[in-house]
């Protein structure tokens, strides 16, 4: 059957998805963030009585509600996405993105809609201590509503705390703490909160400069300056730390997206890690193309140390995982193809069983997706079997895209920290806003966040394919067979929907700026 | 208490200045999203063409089971 799958059905769906999450990612980052830095603001108003610091705080609670307004609920696109365009994979995960997404949603939805409102209307109205109470919670609030999708998102790259029910063809949640709590999740969710926080820093530093350049509004421009260069230096910081470990544990239970994100064919210990390079494709190597450094300075031995704490460490290649490599413990594809195509099989047989009565047969059948050994075995190996017959070079990720969005990101990680860390300086020296030229570094490095927190997603997201649930559902089969016309239609809707969207932002949110801390 | 509440919400939307042009654009998305994409374009395929768990399961078990 997904031989004659048309991959143009499988791009398009994936195409539509990338369109629509990383439009919603436009909007999500900069609300988490500017919530955070607004109750500061709000909090240092109250404390100090300070008219000024009141328009402040009242000023990018306007640019947060711009945000938070046109943002709000284009993440529900992509749910109603799962339901339509990746059914069979929406009905396996089962429970992960079932109840606890739409309780979150709900839950978030009240909250914040309840807080904003306080948040917004409060000026006068409440006390002040309520009226802060509920910037906090509009912030804690945003956050905390990321959570199940980023724990959702942990458990496609690492799937666990399930155990997968052959008669209901889904997984079951058997342990919610090993869900939510597994490395993966907690530190995807500390990255992305982050870099989130420092993205909204660099945005409140880079609108400041906009005014100090125009000698408007400075000593509002220079408070809001301090302000976003502590929270952003701390959070720079925070990010790389946190990228870091998500390095380490990509190396260890995704070890193929973290060759194709360096680039690395063949293993090795004693493995360098390649600081800038820039590639092509060297296709004389039909049926498999790979990627070539046209040129690349390397830092010896960094990539086994950042791993293993130690240069002997050894780092697999994709020719390691793919062709297996026995000194080192790694099966090569065939055989894990071989080993899937049992396990689905298996399914395929207790299936028949159960319809034709068959106790037995059933009975011995279902047993084996309760045996840890067999699982082991095979189940684990589920998600290949589907390559039975298909080229291996589909097991392979997009190496470029990878490397690209890898050191597009750790590199703009190093721009930040200086960044932050020298208008943090200069702030505190009042010497920040001497020198235009910075004052423009500020602009320019402003919209740089977004760029790089799409490549982490870009990462995260390629890095893993072809699988959607890793190693066990790829993308082939977890779409919906729909006719390609009918998804390329709504990618179209999606695409003039969002950006006129993006444009009414930008005008909006311009229009404020204009306007400045003075206008309403 | 609750008309308190009340004053507080429509008090706030009626001395609303910038923030009206928002909630027309929360209004249109909101719109465009549930009764024009969800309804037309996006349907639950699942629930929408099986009448029962057992039906789901069984269809997905077979597209996952043929490869
Ligand atoms: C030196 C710095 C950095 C390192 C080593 C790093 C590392 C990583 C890695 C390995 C991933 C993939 C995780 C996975 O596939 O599960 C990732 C994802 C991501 N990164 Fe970074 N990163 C760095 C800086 C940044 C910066 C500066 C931003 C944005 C301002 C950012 C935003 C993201 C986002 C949004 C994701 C996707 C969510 C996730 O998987 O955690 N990263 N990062």
């Amino acid at each position: 059957m997904f031989d004659s799958i048309d991959m143009s059905l499988v791009d398009w769906s994936r195409g539509q998805f990338a369109l629509t999450a990383m439009f919603h990612w436009i909007f999500v980052p900069l609300t988490l963030g500017l919530s955070f830095i607004v109750a500061f603001m709000h909090t240092i108003y109250v404390r100090t009585g300070d008219e000024e610091w009141k328009r402040i705080t009242k000023f990018w609670m306007k640019l947060f509600g711009i945000n938070f307004a046109i943002g709000v609920a284009t993440g529900i696109i992509l749910e109603f996405e799962f339901g339509t365009n990746w059914s069979n994979y929406s009905w396996f995960v089962g429970d992960i993105f079932g109840a606890p997404l739409a309780i979150e949603g709900i839950l978030a939805f009240f909250l914040e809609s309840t807080f904003i409102a306080v948040m917004f209307f409060g000026w006068n109205k409440v006390s002040k201590r309520f009226h802060l109470t509920a910037s906090w919670l509009t912030a804690f609030g945003a956050s905390l509503s990321a959570v199940w999708i980023l724990v959702a998102n942990a458990w496609m790259q690492h799937p666990v705390g399930t155990v997968f029910n052959p008669d209901t063809a889904r997984n079951e949640m058997i342990n919610f703490w090993d869900v939510i709590f597994s490395e993966v999740a907690v530190n995807k969710f500390l990255h992305t909160i982050s870099s989130s926080f420092l993205l909204a820093s660099i945005f409140v530093i880079g609108i400041s400069a906009w005014f100090l350049l125009r000698k408007k509004e400075v000593l509002f421009a220079k408070r809001s300056t301090v302000i976003a260069s502590v929270f952003g230096f701390i959070t720079a910081i925070a990010t790389i730390a946190t990228g870091d470990t998500s390095a380490r544990i990509v190396a260890r239970e995704q070890p193929m997206k973290f060759a194709a994100m360096e680039a690395l064919y063949e293993g090795q210990t004693h493995a360098p890690l390649v600081a800038i390079g820039a590639m092509r494709t060297d296709t004389t190597n039909y049926p498999n193309p790979r990627e070539e450094f046209i040129f690349k300075i390397e830092i010896p031995n960094a990539l086994s140390y950042m791993v293993f704490l130690t240069p002997s460490g050894f780092i697999p290649g994709i020719s390691d995982l793919v062709y297996g490599n026995e000194e080192q413990n790694f099966m090569s594809y065939e055989e894990r193809i071989e080993r899937g195509a049992v396990a689905i099989q298996t399914l395929k047989e207790l299936k028949k069983a159960k319809e034709r009565g068959d106790q037995v047969s059933y009975d011995a059948l279902r047993e084996k997706f309760s045996d840890p050994i067999w699982i082991d075995q095979y189940y684990q190996h589920f998600g290949f079997g589907y390559y039975k017959g298909r080229e291996l070079m589909e097991l392979i990720p997009n190496v470029k895209l990878n490397f690209y969005s890898f050191h597009v990101m750790v590199i703009l990680g190093g721009h930040f920290l200086i960044f932050t860390l020298l208008v943090l300086w200069l702030s505190l020296k009042n010497r920040w806003g001497n020198h235009k030229w910075l004052l423009w570094v500020a602009l320019i490095t402003m919209p740089m966040p977004w760029i790089a927190s799409q490549a982490g997603w870009v990462l995260a997201e390629l890095g893993r394919q072809p699988w959607v649930v890793y190693e066990l559902m790829p993308v082939i089969t977890a779409v919906t067979r729909l006719k390609p016309v009918a998804v390329q239609l709504t990618f179209w809707i999606f695409l003039v929907t969002f950006t006129l969207l993006f444009i009414a932002e930008i005008r909006i949110m311009l229009a404020q700026i204009k306007k400045g801390p003075g206008g309403e | 208490m609750l008309n308190n509440i009340f004053r507080f919400y429509y008090e706030g939307f009626r001395k609303m200045t910038w923030g009206r042009r928002l909630w027309g654009i929360i209004l249109l998305k909101l719109f465009i999203m549930f009764a024009i994409l969800r309804l037309f374009f996006f349907p639950d395929l699942l629930k929408r063409d099986f009448d029962s768990d057992e039906e789901r399961a069984s269809h997905v078990l077979e597209q996952i089971t043929n490869p």
